[in-house]
């Protein structure tokens, strides 16, 4: 728990996951999330990260140990961006976006408006009518964090979401997201394996050891957003990266 | 460049009717045994009526037998992937169907509808082999769709309707109609085959019209009633293959890649 910090939003007490083929993907996972923080989950592939969000998600339950929430959330809650842009090919961006509002049976006009609106904020607008093939990879990443937002969640999951795109593109999503997270104030949760970017973006960083997976260091990240390019070269940011390698290296000694 | 590819199958269709034309002619082969083309269409236009009638008669029967095997089809596949128990009851039977031949079959089916309900086999018959290949592709298709999106309709609590009607189907599409293509086939040799093995009785399709020039050995309209068949089938295929491109062009990678 961070001292001076907001009220926890999720709480995850003792999860632990044994998949029916007798790995244990997860022991004692406990972790409180406060409401608005940005929390990145840092750590090498098969260390159990995307577990923790399916979790979350309520795509799996766990073997024992259990999620709590500060309130109920209402359906739509929860969004989630995979580590595929996993759009529907025959669907326009439009339609897509506007999926999880459909499947919630938000009324058509109503729906339309916030698609609009949200496709303009990350720089989609002219792509509404365009099929998922006709865009590049960053592009298709857009329009999948517009429909994850597209319910006003308060909570956004995030599976290494930029891992399979190219650095340029990459740190400007990385703003992109800053900007929205900033602006619609919901609680994020960012799994990646690339420290730089987990520091970059989160507030604090959790750090996994692998085989079973674990948290093996809970580390705040004081650094103060707005975040930009200038902060790649701070000082300061040199130091949280540090820090939060370090503790990673500690989490994979005499794991790998 | 292009436009002589497309233009190469027709020009060695012409040069080997000509040839055909020419050679028949040259060496004095009998009518019976091989009739030039210009008596195939000589008998053609002789009887156009009975003919046509016929090519109705077998479209008919083919694109009801195809209709009913696309509607069952997919409607078995979508209880086979809602209900695995039924799926392995039912499958084992599906395939003992599918890979007895249909010719097989036909004298049974004969004897059960009656020599007087030739159309009735036909259709039975054409429904049976056009109707595997669509269950056999939409239930692949069914099963395709992305495993990522089905957790997407499920974090969001979709319905199992809307997982249905919004990402199964969707995903299956290019299956169904990849099996559509077989199918399609498929249902015109089903219906020519009972024709073929009822022999005589209430037959009029074109098959009929096949067996009937062969017993009086008039090969010319033998030769007509075979090329209104081909031309049958490639209609049907040419037609799928549009609805194919058509549906898919947009968005999936097998369509939409074409120049």
């Amino acid at each position: 728990m961070m001292g001076q910090g907001p009220a926890p939003f999720l709480e995850l007490q003792g999860v632990t996951k044994r998949f029916p083929n007798g790995t244990l993907a997860l022991t004692d996972i406990s972790l409180a999330v406060g409401d608005g923080e940005f929390l990145a989950i840092v750590g090498a592939s098969g260390c159990g990260k995307s577990t923790i969000l399916r979790h979350v998600a309520g795509l799996v339950a766990p073997t024992a140990g259990r999620i709590t929430w500060s309130q109920p959330l209402a359906a739509g809650g929860v969004g989630m961006v995979f580590q595929e842009p996993t759009l529907m090919p025959w669907a326009r961006i439009r339609d897509n976006v506007r999926l999880p509002l459909d499947l919630a049976k938000v009324p058509r006009a109503e729906a339309d408006a916030r698609v609009t609106a949200l496709l303009a904020q990350v720089g989609l607008a002219d792509y509404a009518q365009a099929y998922p093939r006709e865009l590049s990879g960053g592009m298709k990443m857009r329009a999948s964090i517009a429909r994850a937002l597209v319910t006003r969640p308060r909570l956004l999951l995030m599976d290494e979401p930029f891992a399979a795109l190219d650095e340029i593109t990459r740190q400007k999503l990385n703003d992109d997201l800053l900007a929205l997270w900033r602006e619609q104030r919901f609680t994020a949760m960012f799994v990646t394996h690339s420290v730089y970017e987990g520091v970059y973006l989160a507030n604090r960083a959790i750090v996994m050891a692998p085989r079973p997976g674990r948290i093996h260091a809970d580390i705040p990240l004081d650094l103060p957003y707005p975040r930009d390019e200038a902060l790649r070269t701070d000082a300061r940011y040199a130091a949280a990266c540090r820090t939060v390698s370090l503790a990673l290296a500690d989490a994979m000694r005499g794991a790998a | 460049m292009s436009a002589l590819r497309r233009l190469a199958p027709v020009i060695l269709g012409m040069i080997v009717l000509a040839a055909w034309e020419g050679l028949v002619r040259l060496l004095a082969v009998p009518a019976f045994v091989l009739p030039p083309p210009s008596a195939v269409v000589a008998a053609l236009l002789a009887d156009p009526n009975t003919l046509g009638l016929s090519l109705w008669f077998t479209l008919t029967v083919t694109l009801q037998a195809f209709a009913l095997a696309v509607t069952g089809g997919v409607a078995l596949a979508i209880l086979f992937t809602r209900s695995p128990l039924l799926a392995s009851a039912l499958y084992p039977y599906a395939v003992i169907l599918q890979v007895t031949p249909v010719m097989a079959i036909a004298p049974l089916l004969l004897v059960w509808v009656g020599y007087e309900r030739v159309d009735l086999a036909q259709l039975i018959l054409a429904w049976i082999v056009a109707f595997f290949p669509i269950l056999g592709n939409t239930t692949l298709g069914l099963r395709s769709a992305d495993a990522g999106l089905r957790d997407l309709f499920r974090l969001y609590g979709a319905s199992k309707w809307q997982v249905l009607w919004r990402l199964e189907l969707p995903s299956a599409l290019p299956y169904l109609l990849a099996g559509m293509k077989i199918s399609g086939g498929l249902a015109l040799i089903g219906a020519v085959v009972a024709e073929f093995v009822a022999g005589s009785g209430t037959g009029s399709g074109l098959a009929w019209r096949i067996v009937d020039a062969s017993n009086r050995l008039n090969t010319p309209r033998m030769f007509a009633a075979l090329a209104l068949l081909s031309l049958l089938g490639i209609a049907i295929f040419a037609l799928l293959s549009l609805v194919q491109r058509l549906a898919l062009r947009r968005w999936h990678d097998s369509e939409a890649s074409h120049p």
